[in-house]
């Protein structure tokens, strides 16, 4: 091989960057769930639970634009066929009623941002 | 296998018409699908919802307390600045209807109206948007989406009225209670009165007219025997800026 005393470390050096991250991370403690208080007296959400973890987001998209630009206010559940009015304070938050104990801790634990609440008002949580 | 030039064209012919048909019976499937999205029964619909305001009506108290509610529903900040936020305010007579106003009116010149947005029916606001924030329903009424407003400002530069805020800052910080069942909005989003848009779905008349003892009329303007249209058969009235050709929805009975 011609310059094998420079592609030989050259690849040595670009392995270890690359693997970087998995045996800086050697050691150290593996990514939980985060436990969540989820609402009492309610069984299940608008929709299945697997649903509502893969989809909350782009459903509250879709119902924000359905609601404000084409006037519809209610959504009928697939899971329990049950109308729901379109709110994110009057639907989501009337049973999670504590953001801090639901909505943030995922959203903490993945580092996302939501700017949903620098308009809409967050419950108060139980008292 | 021996293959012909006519049969080749009509190979092609074939796959382009069944191009062209895949897409809309894979359309026409995702439409049969189950139908999720429902208005309320109790929604209000109109043609054009209108407004008019009996000016014989209006006392500082009932325009006082049609302010109040409109701004506490609405979670609208009071800012002792040019840069307060106003959906409902209070103008004299002869800041409202310049144009039309003549040096022998002193007596009523000078008498405090109420002004909102008109609800255009040639909207210029919706116009220059170019995020389509703003927008005009088919019952009329001009809405903002406040989650699209970008702060550009050309729906204020567009709208003849003045009907139009701008938020310098953060809302919250000048609002001593919030009502959680309405949004607040951000630093940067234009903001203007929505007819209450949202209390028409639910059934109910806005917040203002509610209010306002009677000063207020709410109602559509397509419908001849509305509540509008009886008092602007039987009234005179005047509109703001006629001759601008926007239209405005919102009539003064004099």
């Amino acid at each position: 091989m011609y310059h094998a005393n420079k592609i030989i470390p050259g690849l040595v050096i670009f392995g270890l960057l690359m693997t970087f991250p998995f045996w800086f991370n050697i050691g150290s403690a593996a990514y939980s769930t985060p436990e969540l208080v989820l609402p009492e007296d309610h069984e299940f959400c608008v929709e299945s639970v697997e649903y509502m973890r893969a989809e909350h987001m782009s459903m509250l998209n879709e119902w924000r634009d359905a609601y404000v630009r084409d006037g519809y206010g209610e959504y009928q559940s697939m899971l329990t066929g049950q109308m729901y009015p379109m709110s994110l304070t009057k639907t989501c938050m009337n049973c999670h009623n504590n953001k801090e104990e639901f909505c943030d801790r995922c959203h903490a634990s993945v580092s996302v941002d939501p700017y949903c609440w620098d308009c809409h008002i967050e419950p108060q949580g139980v008292e | 296998m021996k293959s012909s030039r006519r049969k080749f064209i009509r190979m092609a012919g074939f796959a382009a018409l069944g191009w062209s048909i895949c897409p809309s019976l894979a359309g026409a499937a995702v439409e049969a699908g189950p139908k999720l999205y429902f208005k309320g029964e109790e929604q209000l619909s109109a043609t054009q919802w209108a407004m008019a305001v009996d000016t014989k009506k209006l006392t500082r108290q009932v325009m006082n307390k049609c302010i109040e509610a409109c701004h506490t529903l609405h979670n609208v900040p009071e800012i002792d600045s040019n840069q307060n936020i106003k959906w409902l305010w209070i103008e004299p007579f002869r800041n409202l209807f310049y144009d039309q106003s003549h040096p022998n009116l002193t007596d009523m010149a000078n008498k405090p109206f109420l002004a909102l947005c008109n609800h255009c029916e040639n909207p210029p606001c919706v116009r220059v948007c170019p995020t389509k924030a703003t927008f005009k329903r088919p019952d009329g009424i001009v809405l903002m989406d406040f989650h699209r407003c970008i702060g550009c400002r050309f729906c204020m530069a567009g709208c003849p009225y003045g009907s139009r805020s701008f938020n310098f800052f953060d809302p919250r910080r000048y609002l001593e209670q919030l009502d959680p069942e309405y949004p607040t909005r951000t630093k940067g989003v234009v903001e203007k009165c929505e007819f209450c848009a949202h209390r028409l779905d639910k059934g109910q008349m806005p917040a203002c007219v509610e209010a306002s003892e009677g000063a207020l009329l709410f109602g559509d303007l397509s419908d001849s025997s509305s509540d509008v249209r009886r008092a602007l058969r039987e009234r005179y009235s005047l509109v703001r800026k006629p001759k601008l050709g926007t239209g405005p929805n919102v009539y003064y009975l004099i």
